[in-house]
């Protein structure tokens, strides 16, 4: 199948529009369900939060939802409901999206509230402390009151990086939570969400002629704003092996984590997915290279996977991005004894690459699932959204099964041979918990 | 915190044109209903069989019941769905990966109380890939001896680290408040069982077990309807039995009572869990108790999460859900809290409960939840995975598309009256449940509220 191109519209004010219908203009084809996906990609994450402001990025992600000038708090969320639609937002790296997937009679009503808050949101000091509360308590969720919290996306950069943008904890420490304030909230809003630093994307049951006029008629009068310059998070790479450990009150085994520089995204995007393809070869499914070896042949892990990206998928970031591979294993077994044997069958594929029927194993699974996300609207949506932004071409989410298969057995093997012990971060979880799990 | 001459927050959230007026909605457009194919074929496997969807993918659900009262069912029923796709006499474990991926596809099986569900997907043209490898399961699985072992070993340790989920505590705490030794709370077997399970025992279960009859295959995708029976009925032929496959035996009605407080040690959040009875999936009160259900905590715009999320920050999610098996259903309510707020939490939550049952839900509260549940509905099923997920449920109860097609208009009729009615469920009397949490911090609190038995 051809992924229809995506159609694109830059308003005035500098907010880029990304229009994928299910049905070409013109065509006669039925299209899909009467359902639309609306997202808005903000061009900032938590890399750019400031130090003594952890999780800011996160928690004003929060407060995006609490209000704008023709909204009072909680007609968001009703808004989008009431017209039997869903949404959500979240915080990357690189990024903030936002999203509505709606029967595509609310169309308008979905860009209105967009709108909204992109020209005017209601930042109040009640609202900042009621989401204080929440944030928190999705921390204690997520990451405090359980097994394996952070494991590895808050645990692992700070081993791997230096800087604070790459190092800190995107979450945030209670303290700067609890630190910040209505005017850190203006600021920020002024700075990083401006129309010219979003992108809007739509899709779905939609004519892209009137979905322009409607995006026209309720985003054109957002005044244009200064952009700012898009800092680099360039650092080295670490010149030898770094090392922690962190103590987990909740986990009953040890864990491992081991974290590597990938290319860049964006300026080596073919050597990124090299390391895309190593990381199916490795971990993915019972035929893969790390569950062959330290599932069932050595029997040393519980669980292993390997990937490209510290968020659970790959393209999700720009440069420095991280490769992981992850194990949880029981006490008996010694930290080395598993890095030793993930080294061993890097070395392995280093030196042999992988083979044609893996590659092309790898392939048909990738293309498949890739189908498959994007069947489901919200994902489609928030993939062209976040390529338009990182990339600067919604195209290449159509591109990326060919350019997949392309990789080659050489290439694979030069991505294995990167991941050098001597430039790696390794961290340890060590239970600290006699319990049993803990139901007494 | 950045731009140095940026506006204050007053000043961003005016205009001077002020504020705007909600755009209305425009006309629907209604969609088409999937071609559907539903049958019992020979061997009394029922296939439903749906064309959905614009990739060229399909999606395969199966779900076998697979009750067992014996004590030892649980570890014996979890080592089988962990090597069921591990052998059989034509592929090992890494053929039967191998022979999916060539077809972009995937196979996964997992057991809980009432069902062996197989989950899987592949591109369409490689769909007689897929069922080939799942047939060679279902008919030949060997459980090779190594495999077994191994398994069983990794599922001791995959135990403890469920076990450690403060989610999954919770929920086993309130399976055996509700329902005592019923097999229904049996859900995460016992690390000391699975390490006894032998490869012949398992055997033994396949083969009393996983059967035909009674049984449930789901294809939804880019697919012919008609066609894609023909193939399971040819492909399927060698699966069969006269005995069928295991329901559940009945729930018992989950009485109200006091809630139960259980210590984890460390914890710094609380798991609160509360159950009450509830009609069937098929009863003709259940569009209007979906719609109740969702006025009180069954989505965000809920006056259980705009109170103790929205208002109070007590929470990151509250949810307000039902649990369907063939003839029973139930409404589970949840929440996480940290610690000091727990117990002003449950007090909150009975207060919805009682309100909801005294105060009927407004008009609005009403056409909104009623808006939601119809486009929910639309949306959940728009994706060829999302039908089949959706199929599955259903047919499970003895439904199928029909129903699916038919319940928009089924929560259209519903009046405001009815919902009144329904809210009736809610009496906060009609609850009973669980809080898993750090009982020296919750213990003295709790007591004063009442209603909670303390360890």
């Amino acid at each position: 199948m051809v992924e229809p191109q995506p159609h694109r519209v830059t308003l005035p004010n500098g907010l880029r529009v990304v229009l994928a219908p299910d049905a070409e203009p013109g065509s006669t084809s039925p299209g899909g369900p009467p359902v639309v996906g609306v997202s808005v990609h903000y061009d900032v994450g938590f890399r750019s939060e400031p130090e003594g402001r952890t999780g800011f990025a996160h928690l004003f992600e929060h407060l995006m939802f609490q209000g704008s000038e023709s909204l009072e708090k909680l007609a968001h969320f009703r808004h989008v409901q009431g017209s039997g639609g869903i949404f959500n937002g979240s915080t990357h790296q690189d990024y903030t999206d936002y999203f509505q997937v709606l029967p595509s009679n609310a169309l308008e009503r979905a860009l209105f509230l967009e709108a909204d808050r992109m020209r005017a949101p209601r930042l109040t000091e009640e609202n900042l402390r009621n989401q204080v509360d929440v944030v928190k308590e999705e921390i204690r969720l997520n990451v405090l009151n359980r097994p394996y919290g952070g494991f590895p996306w808050i645990l692992l950069p700070p081993v791997l990086y230096s800087t604070f943008a790459n190092a800190h904890n995107g979450y945030g420490d209670f303290t700067d939570l609890e630190r910040a304030t209505v005017d850190d909230c203006a600021a920020f809003f002024d700075t990083y969400y401006a129309p010219g630093n979003a992108v809007l994307t739509i899709t779905g049951d939609i004519d892209v002629d009137h979905a322009t006029d409607l995006v026209h008629k309720h985003f054109g009068d957002v005044p244009a704003r200064s952009v700012p310059e898009r800092p680099s998070f360039a650092e080295p790479a670490p010149s030898g092996e770094l090392r922690d450990r962190h103590q987990d009150p909740h986990a009953p085994l040890p864990a491992v984590a081991l974290g590597y520089r990938l290319p860049d995204p964006v300026g080596e995007l073919d050597e990124y997915l090299a390391n895309v393809v190593l990381a199916a070869v490795l971990s993915d499914g019972d035929a893969s290279r790390l569950q062959q070896r330290l599932v069932y042949r050595d029997s040393l892990v519980v669980d292993v996977h390997a990937g490209a990206g510290l968020m659970g998928a790959p393209l999700d970031a720009r440069d420095p991005d991280t490769f992981t591979i992850t194990a949880i294993h029981s006490p008996e077994v010694t930290t080395d004894r598993v890095v030793d044997a993930v080294d061993s069958e890097l070395e392995r594929l280093a030196t042999e690459g992988p083979t044609a029927e893996e590659l092309s194993r790898v392939t048909a699974r990738w293309s498949a699932g890739l189908h498959r996300d994007h069947d489901r609207l919200v994902s489609r949506t928030l993939d062209l959204g976040s390529t338009e932004l990182l990339h600067g071409r919604a195209e290449l989410v159509g591109e990326l099964p060919a350019r997949v298969g392309a990789v080659t057995a050489e290439e694979v093997a030069s991505a294995a041979k990167a991941l050098r012990p001597e430039a790696r971060a390794v961290l340890e979880i060590e239970p600290t918990s006699e319990a049993d799990g803990g139901a007494a | 915190m950045t731009s140095a001459t940026h506006r204050s927050a007053e000043r961003i959230g005016h205009t001077e044109q002020g504020p705007r007026p909600l755009p209305p909605l425009a006309e629907p457009r209604a969609g088409r209903q999937p071609e559907t194919v539903d049958t019992v074929l020979q061997n009394g496997l029922r296939v439903i069989a749906a064309r959905h969807g614009a990739v060229p993918m399909v999606e395969l659900r199966l779900r076998i019941p697979f009750a067992g009262e014996d004590p030892a069912h649980p570890a014996r029923a979890e080592v089988l769905a962990e090597t069921l796709l591990t052998g059989t006499r034509r592929r090992d474990r890494v053929s039967m990966d191998t022979d999916l991926a060539a077809v972009g596809g995937t196979l996964q099986a997992v057991v809980d109380p009432e069902r062996l569900s197989i989950t899987g997907d592949a591109l369409a043209s490689g769909m007689e890939t897929l069922l080939d490898v799942l047939t060679d399961a279902l008919t030949e699985a060997s459980y090779p001896e190594h495999e077994v072992s191994g398994e069983r070993d990794r599922l001791v340790e995959r135990i403890t680290v469920a076990r450690s989920q403060p989610r999954t505590i919770a929920r086993e705490e309130l399976q055996y408040h509700r329902y005592g030794d019923h097999p229904f709370a049996r859900e995460v077997p016992q690390a000391v069982d699975v390490a006894e399970v032998t490869p012949e025992q398992v055997r033994q279960l396949h083969r009393e077990a996983v059967l035909p009859r009674g049984s449930t295959l789901v294809l939804v995708g880019d697919i012919d309807p008609a066609a894609t029976v023909e193939t399971v009925r040819r492909m399927t032929s060698g699966w069969q039995s006269e005995d069928a496959a295991r329901e559940l035996p009945a729930l018992p009605e989950v009485a109200g009572g006091d809630v139960r407080l259980v210590h984890r040690e460390g914890a710094v959040q609380s798991q609160l869990r509360f159950s009450a009875q509830a009609v069937p999936r098929t009863d003709e009160r259940y569009p209007a108790l979906q719609i109740a259900n969702l006025v009180f905590g069954g989505y965000f715009s809920s006056r259980l999460v705009e109170n103790i999320r929205e208002d109070k920050g007590y929470t990151y999610g509250a949810h307000s859900t039902f649990e369907f098996t063939p003839d029973n259903g139930t409404i589970l309510v949840d929440a996480d809290t940290a610690s000091e707020v727990t117990a002003a939490a449950l007090l909150e939550i009975r207060y919805e409960l009682g309100k909801l049952a005294l105060v009927p839900p407004s008009e609005a509260e009403v056409e909104s939840a009623r808006q939601y549940a119809i486009g929910g509905l639309l949306t959940s099923t728009s994706s060829q995975s999302g039908l089949a997920s959706m199929l599955m449920n259903v047919a499970a109860l003895g439904l199928g598309q029909d129903w699916l097609s038919e319940h928009p208009d089924r929560l259209r009729a519903v009046t405001h009256q009815q919902v009144a009615e329904a809210a009736r469920w809610y009496v906060p009397t009609a609850f009973t449940g669980v809080v898993v949490g750090d009982a020296e911090q919750l213990g003295e609190q709790l007591r004063g509220l009442g209603g909670v038995t303390l360890p």
